[in-house]
Formats: structure tokens, C-alpha cells, sequence
């Protein structure tokens, strides 16, 4: 022990570091910021460290080329003892990563913590969030599949609508013409080198900073924040009333951080690596790509926005959003802290996440695309072929082979597109329903090529017997009136 | 060594000589900086400028054109005509291939005009669907619903000795070189 002892003091007599580091663990917190609310902080930092570890050991294996990373992470997983595992703590530990940096960051708004004199910390907090999205990104390149490769051509496609200078964009992001070899090299560099080395650097800015400012105190309505005294007055409380961050609160923060790591070791032991899905080849064109969880919400905006408002809202509104971002706490300097008396703060958080959670929940099962297999996998059901005619049940057979269950359900089962017709001939008339066909609108393409006028009168035949049994089909009851006028008996339409 | 005395230097003509050295050292290390800034910002760019003077695209043969029975459209792929010996299956790309008649055709990027996921062709009810975000095109490429804004991206062909070729080399983007070949489609009903 003695021996041990003597080296740590020779060591720190050339070092000098044991004195600032006793300083830094034991500057005194004021003793209400010792909470549970205040864990998240640290636990990204650890989420980081994790990432960090299972990334270099991913690197041991990984082959960052087009021709080989899909093998390499089939190798990850099937051949190398507890490559999945590395690979599953490493694809949860970045959901959870995004998570946490977003619970961290409404905390710390709800608090007040990016008013006076915490601008900075919360400008490079901003920076960091936008990093660790990158990582994300970026790592979902790595992931080097079908889902990838797609992924990479939606950025291209985003980034070529970027007024003049899209297209050098894109060759610059892709590094080439097309989504080939160049492109993961490149992106392996900004998630392995770039990327990673500025979140070193403003990670440690960011607690450098909270070491130097001082934790946010916990707030209190009423306790107003004025740029003259508040330093001062929190200086006060820390001498008075304040506690050593080592042990008085850093124990929470050590719980927390083991509880996440093993909550990420246990997501991952039970659900397994992510993918990697179908081989990166573009000649392989049978698969619908999807985004990991954190874009989720933007490829629904992507689908729901109104075509002509899409590129303006893709370019503009980011860079407002990041703007804004950094901008907030210039804005909001000074006041309340307590979200108790901020009631806006806490309505613009509740909105926010009630749109990004909405959007995530519909591109779960994207009700927008057409299933591509509905026509030749979901049978029309018996009940609705039941004591149909022969040209009644020959239309189900066009609705059937024209693909219309692709974007229409019935039964409950084919696309969610377009409406579901189970009920169709309640709200259209035959007309309606004939000029509908041929003519398409509302976001229908037109059949009217496609279709030879027996084909849809049986169609629209069929289509006329979907209604519920206590409903009667709609009818143009101005034509009937002067139909029955002219001929006593209802002519046979044509 | 020998100890010099310290002569306390008289401080004007010991500034300007130091700050001359300073000033010398700063423009010195801003000459070595931009000797090195030229080749690593032509290094950085290379893929936009090598695009630059002749362009990615070249005609690349798609097949015999009996391949492509008429009235019909068919799946065809080809090598990008640029390739690296590290890019595995990526350089293989699929198009959709439209024979209107003898050797009138269309031929169409796999990839939406809206963010590029690949189109499949449904003969039976005549369209291209796409699995994103669900655009559809008729079967002359042409916008039928959906997000897309425009017709498919269509690559220009020739047909010779009974061998179609198209100008490829280029993801087809709203901004590439591709979409601005053909240009913009109005919608048919």
C-alpha cells in the first residue's frame, strides 16, 4: 500500500494534477441539485463511453469497404464469439444515446439551465445534439445494407435539391457519381474519425463549463434571474448551504449510469443486433427501406407534406429550427427558471413531442405506401362474393388482378393509400364510382387506360354491392326523377 | 555551453526585432499552409471536379433489343461505367426498360423522382409504385399520385445493330445531370 501510495506521489509531483482534480470532484453543488432529475447529464456521457468501447471493437472486425462490409457484419454475427453482442450494445446504445441527449435536453429547458450565465453551454449543447444525430446517420451507413444504401439515395435526393450548388453537394457527400465504394469510405471516416473527435472536444468544453459555471440550482417560481446579481446570489447559496459533488450527489449519477448500461446490455442480450438487412445491391429491388427510430418522424413528414411544399420546407425550416435552437437562451436570458411559472416552455416541449411521437407511430406501418403484395396475397373475403352475380364476381376478380387492394382495403385487409371500400357504394354513385375509375383525382391515378369498358362495368358492378346490408347504396335521385319522367320503366343503362 | 550575461534588452529594438521574427514566422507557416491547402482542396472536391470536364456519363449496352418484347416493360441492369475495385455490388444499377414498338423505347432510373427508393413496375394495372412513400407513375413514366412532383427520370437511348444503349453513370436526382437530359414531363390523365 505504502509502495503504491509513493508511486501515485511521484507520479503527481512531475504531474500536478491530484490538487485540480480534488478541487473539481469536491466544488460544492448547491445540495438540492443532488436529484434524480439531474442524472442525465452523465448518463449520455456514459452512453458515449459505451459507444465508443463496442465502436473500436467493432473496428477490429468491420471491413469499411462496398464489397466486404456486408459480409463483415454477417462474420460479426455468426462467426466471431459474441459479435452480436458487441454489435447489439453498440445499435441499442445509440437509440439509446439520442434518447437520453433528448431527455437531457428538456430537462435542462424546463429548468431554466440555459439562462444567464449558461448560454454557451447550452449553444454547444445544441452543437452536440446535432453531432450525436450524425452519428446516428452516419452509423446507419456503417449498417452497410438495403436499408443503408436507400437511405444514402433519400440524402442524395434531399441534398440535390439545394439551390446551384445540390449537385456538386451530392457528388461531394457521395463522393462519386453514385452510392458506391467511395461513399462508405467517406462515411466511415466522419463516424470513426471526424465526428467522434469534435465530440471529445465539446464534450469536454461542455463540463469544462459546468465544472467552471457552476450545476444549475434547482428552481424556484418566484426566484427571478437578473444578469447583475446572479452570480452572485449563487455563489452565496453554494458557500452557505452547498455540498461536495463528490460523494453528496455524484452516487445518483453512478447509479444511473450502471442502470443504463445495463439496461443497453440487457436490450441488447434479448433483442439482438440490428440487421444487417438484404445485401446492398441495387439490383435487388424488392424491398421497401425504412429509417432507424430517430428519423422515423421525417420520413412521415416526408410522405405527408404537400408535394409542392416539400423542398421549401426541407431547406429552410432546419436551418430555422437550429437557429432558433442557438438562439434560445440570447432570447430567454434572464426570468423565471421554474417551469412552474413558464407555461409556453412547457406547451411548446408537449407539442413537439406529441408531433415527433405521432409521426414515429404512423411510419411504424406507413398507412401511405401501397403494400406492394395485397393484389396476389389478400384474398377478396368469401362475404363479399357471397350470392353475387357472374359479372358481380367477375369484377372482384378485376379488382383483385388491377392491384386496387395494393392502396384499398376491404375486410380490413390490403393497402391504406386510399379509403377503404367496404362501405364504397354508400358514398359514391355508379357514375360517381365509373368516373372515379377512368378518370382517377385525389391522389388516384386515372385506369381509364388501363381498363376495357367491360372490365370496368364489372368492376364498378362489384363495387356497387359494397355496402353494409342495413344501408342502400347512394343514388343520384335528380336521375331517377328524370329517368322515370321520360320512360315509365327505368331504361337498362348502358 | 557558455553562459552569457543577460543584457536587459532595450526594449524598442528588441520588440521589433522579435515581432519582425514573429511577424515573419506567422507568413511563413500561412505560405506553408496554403502550399499544403491546394492539394488537399483539389484531393477533397476531386468528385465534383472529375465529373466536371467530360462528365460521369457514358453509353453502357443494356442488351439485344429482342430482349424487350414490344408493348412490354421489362427489368434491365448494367455496370456503371465508373468503377472502383472496391465497390462490390453497388456499381450494378436496374432500370426499367419500355419497348413502345420496334425500336421506339423508354427507358426509366429505378429510382422515384421523389427521394430515389426503387419503382417496381405492376403490368396488370399499368403502373410504377413506389414502397417510401407511395408514388405512383403511369407506364409512360409520367406522374400518376403521390409526393413525386414529376414523371420518372428517363435516360436517353440509342439503338444500333440491334443493341440498345443508354447514357448512364449518375444517380438520378432531382439535380443530376440525368433529370435535366429529358426534362419534366406533364402529368396525363
Amino acid at each position: 500500500m505504502r509502495v503504491i501510495t509513493k508511486i501515485g506521489e511521484w507520479i503527481d509531483h512531475r504531474l500536478q494534477l491530484a490538487a485540480p482534480i480534488r478541487e473539481a470532484a469536491e466544488h460544492p453543488v448547491p445540495r438540492n441539485t443532488a436529484s434524480w432529475f439531474y442524472v442525465f447529464g452523465s448518463a449520455a456521457l456514459t452512453v458515449f463511453i459505451i459507444q465508443l468501447v463496442t465502436g473500436i471493437l467493432l473496428a477490429l472486425i468491420y471491413v469499411p469497404s462496398a464489397g466486404e462490409a456486408w459480409s463483415s457484419l454477417q462474420a460479426l454475427n455468426h462467426q466471431v464469439v459474441l459479435g452480436w453482442f458487441i454489435r447489439a450494445m453498440h445499435g441499442w446504445g445509440s437509440n439509446f444515446m439520442v434518447a437520453i441527449v433528448l431527455i437531457h435536453m428538456v430537462q435542462v429547458f424546463l429548468f431554466g439551465a440555459h439562462k444567464y450565465p449558461r448560454e454557451l453551454t447550452w449553444v454547444i449543447g445544441v452543437f452536440l445534439l446535432l453531432m450525436t444525430l450524425g452519428m446516428a446517420f452516419t452509423g446507419q451507413v456503417m449498417r452497410f445494407d438495403q436499408d443503408a444504401y436507400w437511405g444514402l439515395g433519400i440524402g442524395a435526393s434531399i441534398a440535390s435539391r439545394v439551390p446551384i450548388v445540390g449537385p456538386a453537394v451530392v457528388k461531394l457527400m457521395l463522393g462519386g457519381p453514385i452510392i458506391a465504394g467511395a461513399t462508405l469510405s467517406r462515411f466511415f471516416a466522419l463516424h470513426v474519425f471526424v465526428i467522434p473527435g469534435l465530440l471529445i472536444g465539446f464534450v469536454c468544453l461542455h463540463v469544462l463549463m459546468v465544472l467552471k459555471l457552476g450545476i444549475n440550482e434547482w428552481p424556484m417560481p418566484g426566484r427571478i434571474v437578473k444578469r447583475a446579481t446572479y452570480e452572485a446570489e449563487y455563489h452565496e447559496m453554494t458557500r452557505k448551504e452547498g455540498a461536495p459533488f463528490v460523494p453528496y450527489a455524484v452516487w445518483k449519477d453512478m447509479f444511473f449510469a450502471a442502470f443504463i448500461i445495463l439496461a443497453i446490455a440487457v436490450c441488447a442480450f434479448y433483442f439482438g443486433p440490428f440487421g444487417p438487412t438484404g445485401q446492398p445491391d441495387p439490383t435487388i429491388i424488392q424491398t421497401a427501406p425504412k429509417p432507424d427510430y430517430f428519423f422515423l418522424w421525417l420520413y412521415a413528414l416526408l410522405s405527408l407534406l404537400p408535394p409542392s411544399l416539400e423542398t421549401p420546407f426541407l431547406l429552410i425550416v432546419p436551418p430555422l429550427v437550429i437557429l432558433g435552437l442557438i438562439l434560445l437562451p440570447f432570447l430567454s436570458g434572464e426570468g423565471e427558471k421554474s417551469w412552474k411559472r413558464r407555461p409556453i416552455a412547457v406547451i411548446t416541449v408537449l407539442m413537439i413531442a406529441i408531433t415527433l411521437g405521432t409521426f414515429t407511430h404512423l411510419a411504424q406501418f406507413t398507412p401511405w405506401s401501397p403494400h406492394m403484395n395485397a393484389w396476389s396475397g389478400d384474398a377478396v373475403p368469401d362475404r363479399y362474393i357471397h350470392g353475387t352475380t357472374a359479372l358481380e364476381r367477375q369484377g372482384a376478380l378485376v379488382f383483385q388482378v388491377k392491384q386496387c387492394r395494393n392502396c384499398h382495403s376491404i375486410g380490413d385487409t390490403g393497402g391504406q393509400r386510399g379509403p377503404a371500400l367496404d362501405s364504397v357504394a354508400v358514398r359514391l354513385t355508379r357514375d360517381q364510382l365509373i368516373r372515379q375509375v377512368i378518370q382517377g383525382g385525389g391522389n388516384m391515378p386515372a385506369y381509364g387506360n388501363n381498363l376495357s369498358p367491360a372490365e370496368t362495368t364489372a368492376l364498378v358492378a362489384f363495387l356497387e354491392t359494397l355496402h353494409p346490408a342495413t344501408q342502400s347504396p347512394a343514388r343520384d335521385a335528380a336521375r331517377d326523377l328524370v329517368l322515370n319522367e321520360h320512360n315509365p320503366k327505368p331504361a337498362s343503362q348502358p | 555551453m557558455t553562459t552569457k550575461p543577460v543584457i536587459p534588452p532595450s526594449t524598442e529594438t528588441a520588440l521589433s526585432r522579435r515581432g519582425f521574427f514573429m511577424t515573419l514566422g506567422i507568413l511563413f507557416n500561412g505560405f506553408a499552409a496554403m502550399v499544403l491547402a491546394v492539394p488537399i482542396v483539389r484531393f477533397l472536391s476531386s468528385s465534383i471536379t472529375r465529373g466536371r470536364a467530360n462528365g460521369y456519363l457514358s453509353w453502357v449496352p443494356l442488351g439485344n433489343v429482342s430482349n424487350f418484347p414490344e408493348g412490354e416493360t421489362r427489368l434491365a441492369t448494367f455496370r456503371n461505367p465508373n468503377v472502383m475495385p472496391t465497390d462490390g455490388k453497388t456499381v450494378d444499377t436496374a432500370c426499367w426498360v419500355r419497348r413502345v414498338a420496334g425500336d421506339q423505347f423508354q427507358v426509366f432510373a429505378i429510382n422515384c423522382a421523389h427521394l430515389g427508393c426503387p419503382v417496381r413496375w405492376f403490368p396488370q394495372s399499368g403502373l410504377f409504385m413506389c414502397p417510401c412513400h407511395g408514388g405512383a407513375y403511369y407506364r409512360d413514366g409520367s406522374r400518376a399520385s403521390g409526393p413525386p412532383e414529376r414523371g420518372l427520370f428517363e435516360y436517353p437511348y440509342k439503338v444500333e445493330s440491334g443493341l440498345i444503349t443508354i447514357q448512364a453513370g449518375e444517380l438520378p436526382t432531382p439535380g443530376s445531370a440525368i433529370a435535366s437530359l429529358t426534362g419534366e414531363k406533364p402529368p396525363c390523365a
